[in-house]
């Protein structure tokens, strides 16, 4: 049984853009593609940069694939599987997320 | 080794400094120690654009010396010391001041001197000549009590010495001997036509007269009196009617001179003495002198070569001439004349649109000899190939000059230029070297700019260049991908017209109806946020832009390297007062932010955690603060220097300007940002010819400079516009903002959009100034939409609860990012590196 943790109201999601989570001590960035309705969360470290700023980079996707850009140095990040698109040897961590009842809802298992 | 021989060059003119330039970019550099004599108090500067000086440049800007040239590459130069003879035998040279120099091999470029006609009263007082920035800095003396002012001699020089006279505001006469202007270049009708449009221009031209004496006048100071008994009453007489070659070193040095005058060269460019060279308007070859700078360029790079032993001669040069003489386009090629036996002869004449155009071609119709345009010039790039190229005329030559026939079905296509082909004649750039420039990588105007300098001279051969490259490009099957992504198969001006004239004012609205699918990116968010915010000027953080903005966008504030942010509130034209620095000091203090002056004359406040920006924002608001969108791609700071206010040198108001300034432009979102300067006069301490808008007052208005940027690529900006009013001066920026915003890539600095301008600056002159494109009225209502629709984006945050929410650290806590670490240094915070983080992570679990 994979554990979900709450996080916030569905609400409290910002439309193609990202919002920051403190679950357990961990920083992640969560995005909602709102044309597709679809949640992400990824690691908030921005591993270039060395500091927690994913959340508020810009959302959007190179070949359907749906990626954030870092604010920094302007990396991007696949939604899908945390890669970086730019160097092969960087790999962001990705959570499972989903929507409940109108709650967002995080696991830090996966 | 050998030890280093010496090399002396007399005279640094453009073509004395020329040669240095080559000759110190070269493999024999270190061959030589070099010496150079200047009897001029300055260095060499742009003799060509001498007029300039006049309508706002400075002895400065026209220098052609960069910075630490003569240091930096070992050249001893001899400033405001003339060199008077050359002991040849002995192989050294002395000078006015006593110098004496050893020489190996010895350039002279010593130039010319104008001629003035021996005609009684030619040496009264407030008579000049034109030639030298002290014959320009007298003139402009004299003039302060003078009304009118003659120039002698209506060539080429005489013309633009007329402009220059003009621009001191006095009634200007030109007085020629021959019966046409321009006799050198023109036919009757092209002179005539000239005659006519200067005349237009409030210029009152006399031809066929012949200056007998200068006398007292009965109102004015001078009366000329001329050959047919008539009379002209000036002030100021300026002499241009002609210049002979500086030889007198050569003739005292027992050096061959020509009958008529100047230093016999030979096709190496060396005089009669194996280890003397000649070149420039001194020299004389197969008994011709040039007096204009390419040639002399040509002979420099003859030389350099010849040293090098490398084979090169000079072989004479071509005198075509394009320019624009007050606003008027004149261009001659080659045989204007037809002289050439058998020459035939078009013309083209239209007396509504003042245009004339003649073409001299050879008996058998098959190749251009010459030509003559006047009033337009568009066509002199392929004209000038023609004949440079000897290649065969179209089958009814007149095609080339008649209006609506002479579309490029005609003209001449870049394809049918032979490799050899001359493009660019100021720095001798062939049709072979742009296109191993392209092949290498270039892809675009500026690249090729830079490395092959074309059109950096006279920027004549800039269309030419165009279609050579795009020609290129195309047959090398490199399409140029101009889309802005992948979801738009837009540029951003396709964009920016899209929502001009589809009223669209989503990004959503726009990526469905014009998008290839998916949901955007960094790129096309970031770029059609801009233009929505450009155009409408909305909100930036409206529920539907949200996702537009980048970081600093979103936060309103500017990321730094450590995911903190820094704050500048804005103070019009770097004015502040004790209370509002007072308060800012305390705000900072209160939480703890680094402080810093930023270089657009404000204060910049580091160290901000974005829970923080709205409780900032807060007091900086209640201590009369607003927004100093730094953040933003948008207008920054107008600076200043502070004026004629406090200044004991200040013509102008300049703090005031850019108060003004400022409160008009703030918050105008743009392709990339924008910065200001407003100086007082002309010692220009706000560094305004710098900036993306720069404005200088003098004592005659305020003059305009565009696209000038400092940075990684600095640029100086052009010259726009002299002498105006306040009323026109916000007009033409409202202009030429809104027409940057419409018309630039994104990201791109207004240097780079100027750059890239097919027709640079004269276009956007022609736009601007002169409405061209018929659009400055939609320009400027554009721009006052803008204005009107200003607001403190901090002012509307702070009283929307609802946007508030987004600054918290945390959507699920109230906790703040533990990671943000800071160390003191020199009194102040800063950002801990990663060793002190370790230290502290460490000190942690201890």
């Amino acid at each position: 049984m994979t554990k979900w943790i709450d996080i916030c109201a569905s609400d409290d999601l910002q439309a193609d853009s990202g919002i920051c989570a403190l679950v357990e001590g961990q920083q992640v960035a969560i995005f909602y593609a709102s044309k597709d309705k679809t949640v992400y969360a990824i690691d908030n470290y921005d591993p270039f940069g060395k500091v927690h700023v994913l959340s508020r980079g810009l959302f959007g996707d190179i070949k359907g694939e749906p990626m954030i850009c870092s604010p920094l140095y302007k990396q991007h990040f696949s939604l899908l599987t945390g890669a970086c698109f730019e160097d092969n040897t960087v790999k962001n961590k990705i959570y499972p997320i989903r929507i409940e009842n109108n709650r967002v809802e995080i696991s830090l298992e996966g | 080794m050998s030890k280093k021989q010496t090399l002396v060059v007399i005279g640094n003119g453009m073509v004395g400094h020329n040669f240095l330039e080559n000759l110190v970019a070269s493999d024999i550099k270190d061959n030589y120690d070099i010496v150079t004599f200047c009897e001029e108090v300055r260095p060499a500067y742009d003799r060509v654009h001498l007029t300039e000086f006049f309508s706002g440049k400075s002895a400065k800007d026209l220098s052609m010396v960069t910075e630490g040239f003569f240091e930096n590459n070992n050249i001893k130069i001899h400033l405001g010391d003339k060199a008077v003879e050359i002991d040849t035998r002995n192989k050294f040279v002395t000078s006015a001041k006593g110098a004496a120099i050893s020489y190996d091999k010895l350039v002279l470029a010593t130039g010319s001197y104008p001629f003035v006609p021996p005609v009684s009263g030619h040496d009264r007082d407030n008579c000049f000549v034109y030639r030298t920035i002290e014959d320009l800095e007298a003139m402009t003396e004299a003039a302060k009590s003078s009304k009118v002012g003659a120039v002698i001699g209506g060539g080429l020089l005489g013309l633009e010495a007329a402009k220059a006279l003009q621009d001191l505001k006095l009634k200007t006469h030109v007085v020629q001997f021959s019966p046409r202007l321009m006799s050198a270049q023109l036919d009757m009708g092209g002179a005539q036509m000239l005659a006519n449009k200067i005349e237009a221009l409030g210029v009152s031209v006399l031809t066929g007269k012949n200056t007998t004496k200068i006398i007292d006048g009965d109102n004015c100071k001078h009366k000329l009196v001329f050959a047919d008994g008539s009379e002209l009453e000036t002030d100021i007489v300026l002499f241009s009617t002609g210049i002979r070659p500086r030889d007198e070193i050569a003739r005292a040095s027992g050096i061959e001179v020509g009958a008529r005058g100047g230093i016999v060269i030979d096709d190496q460019c060396k005089t009669s003495d194996p280890d003397i060279y000649a070149i420039g308007e001194c020299a004389v070859w197969k008994e011709q002198t040039f007096g204009l700078v390419a040639p002399g360029y040509s002979m420099a790079r003859t030389v350099v070569a010849n040293l090098a032993e490398q084979y090169a001669v000079f072989e004479g040069a071509d005198m075509s001439t394009k320019l624009k003489l007050n606003g008027v386009d004149v261009a001659s090629i080659g045989d204007a004349h037809a002289k050439t036996e058998g020459a035939l002869v078009y013309t083209y004449q239209n007396g509504a649109d003042e245009i004339y155009k003649r073409l001299v071609v050879s008996q058998d119709k098959k190749k251009l000899l010459g030509a003559v345009l006047v009033g337009d010039a568009s066509g002199y790039g392929t004209l000038l190939q023609y004949t440079l190229n000897n290649i065969d005329l179209p089958e009814h030559p007149d095609t080339l000059i008649l209006p609506g026939r002479s579309d490029e079905s005609v003209g001449l296509g870049p394809d049918a230029l032979p490799a050899s082909a001359q493009i660019c004649s100021c720095f001798d750039v062939t049709k072979g070297e742009i296109c191993s420039a392209i092949e290498s990588g270039c892809s675009s105007m500026a690249d090729l700019k830079v490395e092959t300098k074309a059109t950096t001279g006279c920027g004549g051969c800039s269309a030419l260049l165009k279609s050579v490259l795009d020609s290129e490009l195309e047959k090398s099957g490199i399409t140029v991908n101009t889309d802005i992504c992948e979801h738009f198969a837009h540029t951003r001006r396709d964009l920016y017209n899209i929502i001009m004239v589809e009223n669209i004012k989503s990004f959503d609205t726009l990526l469905e109806k014009h998008g290839t699918g998916g949901n955007g990116c960094e790129i096309c968010r970031q770029a059609v946020g801009s233009i929505l915010a450009s155009y409408w000027n909305d909100y930036i953080l409206k529920q539907e832009h949200l996702s537009l903005q980048d970081t600093n966008d979103t936060f309103l504030a500017n990321m730094q390297k450590d995911g903190t942010y820094s704050v500048v509130p804005r103070m019009t034209g770097g004015e502040v007062t004790p209370d509002g620095l007072i308060a800012v000091g305390q705000i900072a203090k209160k939480y703890k932010l680094y402080t810093k002056i930023t270089g657009g004359q404000r204060v910049d406040l580091f160290g901000a955690r974005v829970d923080q920006l709205p409780l900032i924002w807060e007091e900086l608001i209640a201590a009369g603060f607003e927004s100093g969108h730094a953040y933003g791609k948008s207008l920054r700071t107008v600076k200043s220097c502070v004026g004629s206010t406090w200044c004991r040198f200040g013509v102008d108001d300049s703090v005031g300007l850019a108060v003004e300034l400022e409160n008009r432009y703030k918050g105008l979102r743009a392709p990339h940002k924008i910065k200001f300067a407003v100086s007082g006069c002309t010692r220009e301490c706000a560094e305004a010819q710098s900036k993306d808008i720069g404005v200088i007052a003098t004592e005659g208005g305020w003059n305009m400079y565009v696209c000038g940027n400092g940075g990684m690529k600095p640029r100086h900006g052009d010259l726009f516009a002299t002498n105006l009013d306040k009323e026109t001066l916000i007009k033409y920026i409202d202009r030429v903002l809104t027409f940057y915003v419409r018309s630039a890539d994104r990201l791109q600095r207004t240097s780079v959009w100027m750059e890239n301008m097919e027709g640079g600056l004269d276009y956007l002159k022609s736009v601007v100034i002169d409405d061209k494109l018929g659009i400055c009225s939609s320009l400027e209502k554009q721009m006052q939409h803008v204005v009107e629709n200003y607001q403190c984006e901090w002012k509307t945050t702070i009283a929307d609860e609802s946007k508030l929410k987004r600054f918290r650290t945390f959507i699920n806590s109230d906790k703040t990012d533990d990671n943000i670490l800071f160390v003191e240094e020199r009194g102040q915070i800063r950002p801990a590196n990663e060793q002190e983080r370790e230290h502290a992570a460490v000190a942690e679990e201890v």
